[in-house]
């Protein structure tokens, strides 16, 4: 059976992680039990700073700390660092302080909660910043070996991880092939290239599986990372498969297909199919019946595909 | 107003029974700030709010702004009881297509003047209300609940000056002053001090209650709608308990936003009356 688990657990593991060194900090927003930073609070209350419900407050928070030598990671949920925008915009990415800003629960596969707290659009606001790493990894294995590596950087990055538990894919693998800025080929192919993010992976892998049986021999491609986008790996897929799929629990504007889209045009060009939230807010359901009314699953990915292929 | 005290006392039951079979259907949800809101939106819809339930959209209704509208569970029983929707809506609480979204939400359910669900949004949008029933030279009032975790939204604090510096007599709040919040108890996330004083300090006119002596929440519903305290915005502070009602839920932060088992629900009913022990 294939392990289950929700990214936003390998965030709270990576925080307990990194605790060894003294100038990693973590702020909260009273969602510390729901993104997880809770572990690293009451392991090390002395360097956790509770800014209540105070999103905005706590990203300058964070900025002041960055620039005194800390390392800040802080949370919420996704939607809710939106709240904190025009802070991040101004206050931390303009003067490339490095604040980790974390967004848990993001894209409609959150839930029941309903619309409101769905980010749809995270990834695209926070890609329009200068400076900002932007991040979306798909498993907890991969999440907790990303947010430790950006402890390292010397800039600030914006990191979406997940309610939901969804299949592990890392959990043989040697870490150092898991690096900010470049995605990960699961399943090679010749086809079509299916570049996804988040908890759409595990589906394009299973669409990939449904293509096989038609006698489609796709590639899966783990973006993880959507700034700086891999664009060197984009190439490459055009060049082999020559037809492209991206697939991400987002808005199709101005996420990972956007950022391929991007790509394309000004490189090697190949026909692009985005499967992504159909420009509409979500609503309350279950996690799959979700992905099911977002027209996520693997069956629109596998449609996308044999789109892309037609156009090619 | 023909309602007794123990008419909303039984009405505030009964709503408490659906609180807690809503969350318990749907295994999530926010049970907590649905019991202590309980009391106090039930005597504001059952003997203040100006409202035609048949003509949810009626122009010159008073609006009601669940601004901590996680707690929508309280709100989606209280309409039911008032007839907006049907009590076989308040099944579809977080579920696909439902009328009764996790959060009140003004596309989906007749009865909600508000789209809530990010904490600290609900006040400016009454002060919008409230506005333009103003400038509509309208009788209609706006009432706002808010949170106490809310209330550390820096953007409460917008709003609440703001409506103070319109003199803005027809905006009215409700604080649920349950203590706690998400995490933890709001003493140990964020210290708020003297809250009365803080509103004060912001220009409004100011009560504290018991949120759940029925008594007394009549009387903060009088001191809201008083004409000397219609000069300006004015707050009635509730003091509640967080999970009023359930023992297990109260004061308890794990109920903020969790769901009872089967035991913890046939206890439930058993404690609200509903079913033999
Ligand atoms: C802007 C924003 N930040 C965070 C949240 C997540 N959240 C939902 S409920 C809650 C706690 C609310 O506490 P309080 O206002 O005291 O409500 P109550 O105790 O009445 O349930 C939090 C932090 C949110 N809904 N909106
Ligand atoms: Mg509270």
């Amino acid at each position: 059976m294939t392990r289950m688990a929700a990214t936003r657990d390998g965030y709270g593991q990576a925080l307990l992680d990194l605790a060894d060194n003294p100038k990693v900090v973590v702020l909260e927003a009273d969602l510390g039990k729901s993104t997880k930073s809770l572990h690293f609070r009451k392991a090390h209350p002395e360097r956790t700073v509770s800014c209540g419900i105070g999103e905005q407050n706590m990203l300058l928070v964070g900025a002041g700390m960055a620039a005194s030598g800390y390392i800040p990671f802080a949370s919420t949920f996704a939607i809710f660092t939106e709240r904190a925008f025009e802070q991040m915009r101004n206050g931390v990415a303009r003067p490339n302080l490095a604040v980790h800003l974390c967004g848990s629960h993001g894209g409609t596969h959150t839930g029941t909660d309903g619309s409101s707290a769905q980010s749809i659009e995270d990834l695209a606001v926070f890609r329009t910043l200068p400076n900002v790493t932007v991040l979306h990894p798909c498993d907890d294995v991969s999440t907790r070996i990303l947010t430790t590596r950006l402890a390292g950087t010397k800039s600030p990055s914006y990191m979406r991880t997940a309610r939901n538990k969804t299949p592990v894919l890392y959990d043989d693998i040697d870490p150092d092939s898991i690096q900010i800025g470049k995605g990960i080929e699961l399943k090679d192919g010749n086809d079509v290239a299916i570049i996804a993010c988040g908890v759409l992976v595990s589906e394009s892998l299973k669409a990939a599986d449904m293509l096989m049986q038609e006698g489609i021999n796709a590639s899966v491609i783990d973006m993880h990372t959507l700034k700086p986008l891999d664009g060197q790996l984009v190439d490459q897929m055009v060049e082999r498969c020559g037809a492209i799929v991206t697939a991400e629990d987002h808005n199709v504007i101005g996420g990972l297909g956007s950022a391929v889209a991007e790509h394309l045009v000004a490189n090697k060009f190949a026909p692009l199919e985005m499967v992504g939230v159909p420009d509409r807010f979500g609503e309350s359901g279950q996690a799959d019946e979700m992905l099911d009314v977002m027209k996520l699953s693997a069956k629109y990915i596998v449609e996308a595909a044999k789109k892309a292929i037609s156009r090619k | 107003m023909s309602k007794s005290i123990a008419d909303l006392e039984e009405i505030a039951r009964k709503c408490r029974v659906e609180i807690v079979k809503m969350v318990h259907r749907a295994q999530a949800g926010h049970p907590g700030g649905s019991l202590s809101e309980i009391d106090l939106i039930t005597a504001l819809y059952a003997t203040r709010m100006r409202i035609r339930p048949e003509q949810p959209d009626w122009d010159d209704r008073d609006r009601f702004i669940l601004s901590k509208g996680h707690a929508s569970p309280g709100m989606y029983a209280v309409l039911a009881e008032m007839g907006f929707i049907s009590h076989e809506d308040l099944k579809s609480y977080r579920v696909l297509g439902g009328v009764c979204q996790g959060h009140v939400d003004m596309k989906w359910c007749p009865g909600v003047d508000f789209s809530a669900g990010s904490l600290g949004m609900g006040l400016s949008f009454g002060m919008g209300c409230a506005t333009a029933a103003r400038l509509d030279s309208s009788e209609r009032r706006a009432f706002v609940m808010i949170g106490d975790g809310e209330m550390q939204e820096g953007s409460v604090w917008e709003a609440a000056m703001a409506a103070a510096h319109h003199e803005l007599g027809n905006l009215k709040v409700i604080l649920d002053r349950n203590r706690i919040q998400n995490d933890d108890f709001c003493e140990e996330q964020m210290r708020m001090f003297d809250i009365p004083a803080k509103w004060k300090a912001f220009g409004w006119n100011v009560k504290e209650i018991n949120g759940h002596d029925m008594t007394e929440v009549m009387e903060g519903l009088d001191f809201l709608e008083a004409p000397e305290n219609c000069n300006g915005p004015s707050i009635l502070i509730a003091h509640t308990i967080k999970g009023a009602g359930i023992s297990y839920m109260e004061n308890n932060p794990s109920f903020h936003g969790a769901a009872p088992n089967d035991e913890q629900f046939h206890q439930a009913m058993v404690e609200l009356g509903e079913v033999e022990a």
